[in-house]
Formats: structure tokens, sequence, C-alpha cells
């Protein structure tokens, strides 16, 4: 189980490729692999955004990123997982955050994911502060429930 | 007893500041702290508390050398 705070823009699908390498290439248990990467939109709330800033709470946040991958863990059975969040500057098109999660079943694949996803969103400190077109900064006020508003 | 107080985001730039060191001699409530780190400025409703790095509730009780922080809901993701 490996988190990660980048600060670098990072290419989510070299990362997956080489921790497959590095961490999965020699167990044959792996029969499914779920990939969740958010990237970031040029618009939002109506407003078109050029860039954002991502706070966080260093220690924190990656001591919340372990309690909700252990919740994962203790609810369904999973080989391994990779979660990577930028944090400083980012602009339009760049990833957010990679979750992946390998298993041996895609129920446990789908559902673990979805769950570290979700959770990261509700109690991971991260904070954006948008750059809109207009120069105008401002906050992001909260994370829709993605259950509900797809 | 001393502790530090951190404050996050939206939250960091309405009190101006991202950090209070914070002396006391009796035991304080996580809400008490706010109030004497902030005289006279009311804690926003949707403000989030965490002690040692974990969410706690507003009446918890904080000890010497604990680091309490105040933040905004989170939005990453």
């Amino acid at each position: 189980m490996t988190i990660k705070i980048s600060v670098e823009v990072f290419d989510p699908f070299q990362e997956i490729q080489a921790y497959q390498n590095a961490r999965l290439s020699n167990t044959g248990a792996v029969g499914a692999t779920s990939i969740f990467i958010g990237t970031m939109r040029d618009f939002n709330e109506g407003a078109a955004v050029r860039g954002m800033n991502l706070e966080y709470y260093p220690g924190m946040t990656e001591k919340q990123l372990d309690t909700i991958v252990t919740e994962a863990q203790r609810q369904w059975h999973f080989i391994d997982s990779l979660v990577i969040h930028r944090v400083g500057d980012i602009l339009p098109n760049e990833p957010i955050v990679l979750v992946a999660v390998w298993s041996s079943h895609r129920g446990d694949a789908f559902d673990a994911s979805r769950y570290i996803m979700e959770a990261l969103k509700s109690k991971a400190p991260f904070w954006k502060k948008e750059l809109l077109v207009t120069e105008n900064e401002r906050w992001v006020a909260n994370n829709t429930n993605g259950y509900t508003t797809g | 007893m001393s502790i530090k107080v951190r404050y996050f985001a939206s939250l960091k730039e309405s009190v101006g500041r991202s950090e209070d060191d914070l002396t006391f001699t009796s035991l304080l409530t996580v809400n008490e702290v706010w109030n004497r780190a902030n005289l006279g400025k009311s804690l926003p409703g949707n403000i989030l508390a965490a002690v040692n790095m974990e969410y706690v509730d507003f009446d918890s009780i904080v000890k010497d050398g604990d680091e309490v922080a105040f933040f905004p809901p989170v939005t990453g993701g």
C-alpha cells in the first residue's frame, strides 16, 4: 500500500506501470485492477477556471489517507493499492488524484477504490483555491457527494 | 502548558495568520482554544478541528504539547 503527495505534475499511467513492475509483477493473484484518475477541469460552478492551488496539511493529510486505506483493507480483500495526490499549483488537464487497487476479483477492486476516493473527498485535508479566467480567486467551498451527484 | 494552533486555507486568510503559540494554566477544550486565540471572533459554523492530526469534537480536552488545527471543509480529489 503506497500513498504519495506530489508537488510535481505526475503521469498516472507511468506511475501505475512502474508500481506494477516493481510490486506486482511476480504475483499471479491479481485478477482485477481498478483505476480512478481525477483531472482538473477548466470550468467549475459556472465559471471558466485557468488554474488552481491545492493546499494541504503535511502530516495530517498522509495520516488520514493511511486511515482511509486501512479501513478499505478491513472491508474488502485487495492485494495492493496506490494513491497519489497533487498539491501546489495545478493547470487544467493535469491529474489531481490517482487511486489504483489491485485485487483477485473485480468487486473488491471496484468497491475499495470507490470507497477510498469518496472518503478522500470528505476526510483528507486538501483545499482548492481556483484562479478564474477573470483573474479573480475563490476557494472551493465544499465537495459534492459522488454517490448522488454523478 | 503550551500548544500550537494552526489554521488552513480560507480560515488562515480570514484570521490573517497560519499559527499561534498559546500558553495556559488550566485544561481547555478545543472550543476554548479557539476563543483564547481569537478573542471576540466567533468560530464559523462549518469549521472542522483536529488535535495532533486526528479529527476531534470541539469539546475535546487539549493537553500540553498538543497541536490544534482549525480548517474549512476539505475539497481535495
